[in-house]
């Protein structure tokens, strides 16, 4: 696309006035374009035969855009670049990558690698317009990705679910906040101080707000008695303490929501545009408090572990959240997440799913309450050690009466601990 | 945190282990006063006694047959086959036997053991002590295949084969024995079997390897490092079960995939990675995946021109980054 | 020790006088019953109802004279797949055997995943089987190994043809077995073919006892028609293997009264003459004649246990039959076992 008056940038093909194939002298006149400035007939720069048309008509490019090939029609600067090619590659079986074709006109290799493809299409990018690096001057990922990054921003590029999902470090939810949209900044008192965002809290911040846009939240809470629970864990922690483990309420909850998420497999899942992704493993993640922020390792195969393996996976990833010596890989993955805000005295609490999966259960504190219980036929007051559950869960995924089976499950699995 | 190498951490961990627990025992070719041929069970003998480390008939398939019958029987075998390369006699009990029980009796019997092999080359070993078995055995489902790489990975991993309810196939990498040496803490952990770990994070391009390879790949990404390329380097630790996750994320992110392994290349294991690849990050692939492995020949030879030829080197797989960086 | 005894082995009148008459009769209750559901199974395979049946019929006598030495629930088996009347002594029961039949859900054996007669229990101690023979010969090994290893008591008992004492994992099995002086028995069921092929192409011994003292183990030799015989062997081998004196290799020269399996056609490669022979050699016949003869068991009491037999095989075949097939998503069940 030529440059057609000083501060003009880009321009729109108004019609081509050559087809593939049809000779074309120099200075005959190509195309039609159209212009902040000027509507005008594009000459051909050079004699030869019209290629290939890179730009259909009614198509806005910037400036420099190569939009059609002019040149010989020969065949066999083709076929020289595929032999060097394969000169090139099979130096040892299997180890040599293919290299697509250079054309020995100068032009460059127009060949786009599935990924490129995928991120042309999905950023409505010209290819054209991207400087390529690669081999023959093919347009790597990187390239695109280094050409969307300088690009003045005008709108957002869509996102997929897998790009989130990529983009997702291990960074869970917290309790509270759920404003839809980020306001507009407000002005800084001038007394006031400003902490610096360290990348942990930048990272929470993004996901945060990422998660609220992306998922409707809805909440439900159920009532929990954990006197079973309580009781197994006082009988059972001296035989973990022989075996160098300390038991919490953690891995109850971990075990009881892989059972539940057995019983409704849906909220192991991923809303995506091409439906609702079933993850067939249970990788929970449990998130984990500290002073700078918030962490969710993953227990991998929650479903596959005993009650020994979920307290020595719990125990273990924790310590080395704590002690920042988690591996990256150790915070992704997870299908599911756990947050035991009952810890700070939290009785129960909305908190935000950390994407891209489909619900986050919350545990609010034990307190021992009186209640109603009934016995053949008989209510009398009992003292009981009861808990919140919350699961806040996406309602693109799922309906209320799926999150209450899905709770109600948890609860039985809690209540009926043996 | 102690440096020990990969081959102290293996005996520490079959000792550790069979001080907590009276069951499991060591079966194999010299594993007793001469402590293994390659001294990993040093020492045991003096503290289990010979019915507890036991030096076993020169027979490789009843040494797998044996630990297969004593598993069920509410013991916990260690085999060990002295060199990878005579496990031939015993493919017929581990994967006939030792693999398909739980199946074939529908989750009635269970066949609790570990098979320690040393394997791998670079060691002058010739044909019949520089074999690579992973790809055979990581074709049979029912069993476990493991081949750790660092001192923590093989102390952690060990236990957990040893704990783990299933026939664990352990590869020990005989050159990485002394040659590796890392930080184990003392406290006792576990290293779940399954799951993979990226042993160096890069962004430009996913190297796939286990073994003595992982370091010779994590050398090259190094080198590659000073030339401005970021290397992710992948231990995959256990092969069977993969952890395809794992994998796939990474090569997601990178959008370039190389595997690495000293066996040969036809049917090897970076085949079923580079499927993976294929069937599971086909939009995310910036480059062919490429594959490094040794020539499709009988085995590794005994002459060192010819042994080096067949070793993939931290040089050729450096080039064979660099290819893949600049495609 | 490292003796042969082929031709001293006990006859049935050792072991006759000491047995209480309940018991002979409940051995021969077993005998009889393996030979119904044996015949039962042949019949429904000609019927099209099961696609494969392996027979036991000859060796009722030397598994369960061998089978009434053991201790149920204690001891442990590895019976090879002509091991039916073994199994049946165990604890097995018809319904039982029939479910493997019909490859059944509910099978305990296999749930239906392997072919019927490769038997396994768990519960009972009988050790699941495979069809490559001779790898159960190292687990037995293993099995008293790890007994000795934690101070039980239990025998290991298992079998095979003498087809299988060809094999590598024969010598290496009963070669282990004898230098740790394992509490193990390994009773060869002699039958003279492995499928189509006679002994003498098999091996050039004589016997498959006379290879015991090859391992520094007694090789016993006996006729394996005569239940009683092969009881009063094995229950010396169990003595002797409870004492920790080691592993005993017993030959039991049986008949194979079928062909190889319901696939194969012995009148191929045996003689109408050679056939018509092994019929007078029915072990049960020769053991009910035992006990008419010494007034254990009448005519009339003869033919009311078959009459008992027949209603259970009956039963066993119809409850079997109405039992539900595995789903189709159990396929994938039981890869790996859970921690």
């Amino acid at each position: 696309m030529p440059q057609l008056g000083e501060s003009v940038t880009e321009g729109t093909i108004g019609r081509w006035l050559k087809r593939p194939g049809e000779p074309v002298a120099k200075y005959e006149p190509l195309l039609e374009v159209v212009t902040d400035k000027v509507d005008t007939e594009v000459p051909a720069p050079i004699a030869g035969t019209l290629l290939e048309i890179l730009v259909p008509e009614g198509e806005t490019v910037r400036v420099g855009t190569v939009i059609a090939r002019v040149g010989e029609h020969d065949e066999r600067a083709e076929r020289e670049g595929h032999e060097r090619a394969e000169r090139e590659g099979h130096e040892r079986a299997g180890a040599a990558a293919p290299a697509p074709a250079t054309r020995a006109d100068g032009s460059r290799n127009t060949y786009m690698s599935p990924v490129v493809a995928r991120l042309v299409a999905e950023h409505g990018l010209d290819l054209a317009a991207i400087p390529g690096t690669g081999q023959g001057g093919r347009v790597t990922k990187q390239d695109v990705l280094r050409y969307i990054e300088a690009r003045p921003a005008i709108e957002p590029a869509p996102e997929t679910a897998h790009a989130v999902a990529e983009a997702t470090p291990g960074l869970g939810a917290t309790p509270g906040g759920t404003e839809a949209s980020p306001p507009a900044p407000p002005p800084i008192p001038d007394d006031a101080e400003i902490v610096p965002l360290s990348p942990m809290r930048r990272a929470i911040a993004e996901h945060m707000a990422r998660s609220v846009r992306t998922a409707p939240h809805v909440t439900t809470v159920m009532e929990v008695d954990l006197g079973r629970v309580l009781a197994h864990r006082e009988a059972s922690r001296a035989a973990f303490e022989r075996q160098g483990v300390r038991l919490t309420l953690t891995p109850y909850f971990v075990q009881a929501a892989a059972v539940a998420l057995g019983q409704v497999p849906v909220l192991n899942g991923s809303f995506t545009e091409e439906g609702i992704v079933l993850n067939r493993r249970i990788h929970i993640g449990v998130a984990v408090a500290l002073d700078e922020g918030l962490l969710v390792p993953v227990v991998r195969d929650a479903d596959e572990k005993n009650l020994l393996g979920l307290a020595r996976a719990v125990n273990d990833l924790a310590a080395r959240a704590r002690s920042r010596r988690l591996r990256p890989d150790e915070t992704q993955g997870g299908t599911f997440t756990i947050t035991n805000h009952g810890v700070s005295g939290s009785l129960f609490a909305t908190p935000i799913i950390n994407q891209p999966q489909a619900a986050i259960l919350g545990i609010g504190a034990i307190v021992k309450r009186p209640i109603v219980i009934s016995q053949d036929g008989i209510d009398a007051i009992a003292i009981r050690p009861l808990a919140y559950l919350s699961l806040t869960f996406d309602h693109r995924i799922a309906d209320g009466a799926t999150a209450d089976g899905f709770l109600a499950a948890v609860k039985q699995a809690l209540e009926g601990y043996a | 945190m102690p440096e020990i190498n990969l081959l102290e951490a293996i005996r520490q961990a079959i000792d550790e282990m069979m001080a907590q627990d009276e069951r499991i025992f060591v079966f194999g070719e010299d594993v007793g006063r001469r402590g293994g041929v390659f001294r990993v069970t040093e020492g045991l003998i003096d503290k289990y006694g010979p019915m507890r480390i036991i030096d076993s008939p020169l027979a490789e398939s009843v040494i797998v047959g044996a630990c297969v019958g004593a598993a069920m029987n509410d013991t916990r075998p260690i085999a060990e086959i002295q060199f990878a390369d005579f496990i031939a006699p015993a493919f017929n009990q581990i994967v006939q036997e030792a693999a398909r029980i739980h199946y074939r009796s529908n989750g009635d019997w269970t066949v609790p053991m570990v098979i320690r092999a040393p394997w791998g080359g670079g060691i002058h070993g010739a044909l019949y002590h520089s074999q690579s078995i992973e790809a055979t055995f990581a074709h049979v489902p029912g069993l476990k295949v493991v081949a750790p790489a660092t001192p923590y990975d093989a102390k952690g991993l060990l236990k957990s084969a040893i704990e783990d309810p299933n026939p664990v196939l352990f590869l020990e990498h005989k050159k990485t024995y002394r040659l590796i040496k890392g930080q184990v803490p003392e406290h006792d952990y576990r290293v779940p079997i399954g799951p993979a770990d990226i042993k160096r994070p890069g962004e430009d391009l996913s190297v796939f390897a286990y073994g003595l390879m992982l370091h010779y790949c994590l050398e090259a990404a190094q080198a590659l490092a000073a030339e401005g390329v970021s290397v992710e380097v992948v231990d995959l630790r256990t092969l069977r079960p993969l952890d395809v996750a794992t994998i796939i994320g990474s090569v997601r992110r990178t959008s370039k995939a190389l595997i690495v392994h000293e066996d040969n290349l036809t049917g090897g294991f970076g085949g079923e990675v580079a499927a993976l690849i294929a069937e599971h990050a086909f939009e995310q692939l910036d480059a062919p995946v490429l594959r490094i492995g040794g020539p499709d020949v009988p085995a590794m030879p005994f002459a060192k021109p010819l042994e080096d030829a067949f070793m993939p080197s931290p040089q050729k797989i450096a080039a064979a980054m660099r290819r893949l960086a600049a495609y | 020790m490292a003796v042969s005894i082929t031709d001293h082995a006990p006859g049935t009148a050792d072991a006759g006088a000491e047995l209480p008459a309940t018991t002979l009769r409940e051995m021969f209750r077993c005998m009889v019953l393996a030979r119904a559901l044996d015949e039962r199974m042949w019949l429904l395979n000609r019927a099209g109802k099961a696609p494969f049946v392996i027979s036991c019929q000859g060796h009722e006598a030397a598994q369960v004279g061998a089978a009434f030495a053991l201790t149920r629930g204690k001891d442990v088996t590895l019976p090879y797949y002509r091991g039916l009347a073994t199994v049946l002594v165990m604890g097995m029961t018809p319904e039982e055997v029939m479910l493997a039949l019909f490859a059944r859900a509910t099978d305990p054996n296999s749930g239906g995943r392997q072919m019927p007669a490769h038997y396994s229990s768990r519960r009972l101690k009988i050790i699941t089987q495979s069809s490559p023979v001779g790898t159960q010969i190292p687990h037995a090994a293993g099995v008293g190994l790890a007994e000795k290893i934690k101070g039980g008591d239990a025998v290991v008992w298992t079998s095979f043809g003498e087809g299988t004492t060809s094999q590598g994992d024969f010598h290496e099995g009963i070669n282990l077995a004898a230098v740790h002086r394992l509490p193990v028995i390994f009773q060869c069921e002699n039958n003279e073919y492995a499928i189509s092929v006679p002994q003498h192409q098999q091996m050039a011994v004589r016997s498959v006892a006379d290879r015991g003292p090859a391992y520094g183990i007694p090789g016993i030799s006996v006729d394996g028609t005569d239940v009683l015989a092969v009881y009063e062997v094995t229950r010396r081998a169990v003595e002797r293997a409870r004492r920790g004196d080691g592993p005993t290799l017993i030959e039991a020269r049986v008949v194979r009264l079928t062909a190889h399996s319901s696939d194969d056609n012995d009148r191929t490669y045996r003689s109408p003459r050679e056939l018509q022979s092994t019929r007078r050699s029915d072990p049960i016949a020769r053991f009910a004649a035992y006990l008419h003869e010494h007034d254990l068991l009448s005519e009339a009491e003869e033919r009311e246990l078959r009459a008992q037999v027949a209603a259970e095989v009956d039963a066993a075949t119809e409850a079997a039959e109405r039992a539900p097939l595995p789903e189709p998503e159990s396929l994938l069940n039981h890869v790996y076992a859970q921690s």
